[in-house]
């Protein structure tokens, strides 16, 4: 078939519209890689050289100076790294589990409070207490100020991803749960033997949206974390490398640096660098999954 | 009295045949109870004067003083106009690119370039918005920032992006659309694989053109999705992006607020920043309420327009 596509000859207008769209497609495609050059290039770049110069793609004088400060004392951003690993874990597991699990109860059309429940989940996004009672709510009501679980419970599941799986366990045909029960097996025991594993493309997915959430996560460790607690949250460990200068001299606290000679500019870099590497490293392998997800969510509403 | 006993019997049946399925959605039930029907209660902070050592019951009842408030101040005003205005041009010109990108990549012949190109418009979306909010120094930043530095090398004057609110529609709009063009073709680019090739084939047979391609067949192909993903997100006019904006434009970067304070940048302020809770409060109360209508009527039109897609 594709032989007899290219035979059709490509006339002029095909033609251009073919050369705009890789025109078009690479620019934008290199407009989306270009900022992270940017701050990857500065990261090792001298202080001295960006004060004269700026920021550049490319280094014009080359230095590690900035990772060796982060490294030397790499006590908080280690500390922030096992925080957000673990509060990831966790937080996509559970969530995982408790989202596939909803998912798959309210799409049985045999489940008598089905419709009550999608509503009770649905209404959420339609009306909301905002963020002052809710901050009062964690902070004061449920006590978990300074507890990383002010930033693990929130993140657990949304309505949005509880449908997402609802619409995924759908393609499953109904007989397989009702021939199971007639073999006597309980409603518990056909989701976990055999609807979870029919359904390994939806939960890579699902989990995705969940684990990335809680990588990038610095709102509700913003909200509930406070700054003299030791370790915050990776992201919000980077929001305050960013943000404040101060924060970078306390945090790295370099004992045979003069803190006025602290690279402050390529530091910020160099500390993003480091918080976000494993994520840009892992993105291209997981990418397919989310592409998987999104087609199907999307197109079966 | 038989007919209230059997039917009273026959729900307690029902909840009993039920039961797993129920216990299995009861984490779920818990969770959103906890962390979105608890608060709810909390919005009569936006009718009493909040003072935090008098607590929440011995604080002042005002009425309406906090909305009247909001209004003669104009905030509410500014508010309102800024996170519609953002998100009408998130939703246009998102969709509008969205679909530039989804047809563009389905012109292009090369598997490895569209493979590697659809990858690095990827990339943004996976990042946060801390590291958005860096990005946007790197490229802004006075003394350092590389737009400055081009301009220095063209010899124009450096412009001071962070204390200039003119430019802040523009930065915003195009950092929303730098992060999320890549992730949101994808539907699209769904769709018009989703497209029976031999439509196009025999468009092609009959002498069409790639323009006409496009222009006859594949944009009416996607008019659906699009109004579809134009009526959800309608829904959410009034939500503002909160981590975007707050990490662009800083938390406390008051000349900017003209054209940057959204909803959600205000009540956050109003909480960390201000400690004014009812104001905050008063200001959820609002959007909420707005919002609701808002979606109501999107919903409406989302039925009219196509009955299956519709929420309830």
């Amino acid at each position: 078939m594709s032989a007899q596509r290219t035979a059709i000859k490509v006339d002029g207008s095909t033609l251009l519209v073919r050369i705009f769209g890789y025109g078009f497609i690479g620019a934008f495609a290199l407009a989306c890689f270009l900022p992270f050059m940017l701050v990857v290039g500065t990261s090792f770049t001298s202080e001295s050289s960006i004060a004269r110069h700026g920021f550049n793609f490319w280094p014009r004088v080359f230095s590690t100076f900035a990772y060796k400060i982060v490294f030397e004392n790499p006590d908080l951003i280690i500390g922030s790294y096992w925080v957000t690993i673990g509060i990831t874990v966790v937080g996509t597991a559970v969530g995982l589990f408790i989202v596939a699990m909803t998912g798959y109860a309210l799409q049985r059309p045999d489940f008598h409070y089905r419709n009550r429940i999608s509503f009770f989940i649905y209404f959420t996004t339609l009306f909301s207490g905002g963020l002052v009672p809710f901050y009062l709510l964690v902070n004061q009501y449920l006590a978990l100020k300074d507890n990383y679980l002010a930033v693990l419970l929130p993140g657990l599941l949304s309505p949005f991803l509880i449908i997402m799986m609802k619409s995924f366990v759908r393609s499953i045909p109904h007989a397989i749960t009702e021939s199971a029960k007639i073999d006597g097996a309980g409603d518990f025991t056909i989701f976990l033997r055999l609807i979870l594993p029919m359904t390994t493309p939806a939960l890579a997915t699902i989990g995705l949206f969940i684990a990335i959430g809680y990588w990038n996560e610095w709102y509700n460790a913003m909200l509930f974390l406070s700054p003299d607690m030791k370790y915050r949250t990776l992201q919000l460990f980077l929001y305050g490398v960013v943000t404040s200068a101060d924060f970078i001299k306390n945090s790295s606290a370099a004992s045979n640096v003069d803190l006025r000679d602290l690279p402050l500019e390529s530091m910020k870099m160099a500390t993003a660098v480091v918080a976000t590497g494993p994520v840009i490293l892992l993105y291209p392998l997981v990418q397919r999954f989310f592409i998987q997800g999104i087609t199907v969510g999307a197109v079966k509403g | 009295m038989p007919a209230p006993k059997t039917k009273r019997r026959s729900s307690l049946r029902t909840l009993l045949a039920n039961r797993t399925l129920l216990l299995m959605c009861l984490p779920a039930i818990a969770f959103f109870l906890i962390f979105s029907y608890l608060p709810m209660p909390g919005l009569y902070l936006a009718f009493i004067q909040y003072n935090y050592t008098a607590g929440i019951f011995k604080s002042p009842f005002v009425w309406w003083d906090n909305f009247r408030f909001l209004v003669m101040t104009g905030d509410l005003w500014r508010l309102t106009f800024n996170t519609i205005a953002y998100n009408v041009m998130f939703i246009l010109l998102g969709n509008a690119l969205q679909i530039t990108v989804a047809i563009f990549l389905n012109e292009l012949r090369s598997k490895w370039f569209k493979k590697v190109s659809q990858s690095l418009m990827f990339l943004p979306y996976f990042i946060s918005f801390v590291l958005i909010g860096l990005i946007a120094y790197n490229i802004l930043s006075y003394d350092y920032g590389l737009l400055n530095g081009f301009l220095k090398m063209i010899g124009a004057d450096p412009v001071k992006t962070y204390s200039n609110p003119h430019l802040w529609p523009f930065i915003i709009v195009i950092t929303y659309l730098w992060q999320s063009t890549g992730y949101g073709s994808i539907v699209y680019f769904a769709a018009v694989m989703g497209l029976d090739s031999e439509i196009v084939e025999a468009a092609e047979i009959d002498g069409a053109n790639a323009i006409q391609r496009i222009r006859y067949i594949i944009l009416p192909w996607l008019k659906p999705t699009f109004i579809i993903l134009l009526l959800f997100s309608l829904g959410g006019v009034l939500r503002g992006n909160f981590g975007l904006f707050y990490n662009l434009v800083g938390a406390n970067n008051s000349s900017l607020y003209a054209t940057t304070d959204i909803i959600e940048t205000y009540v956050f302020r109003s909480l960390m920043t201000n400690f004014n809770f009812s104001m905050g409060s008063a200001v959820s109360l609002y959007q909420s309420v707005f919002g609701f209508f808002v979606v109501l009527s999107a919903n409406w039109l989302v039925k009219r327009v196509s009955p299956d897609n519709s929420l309830f």
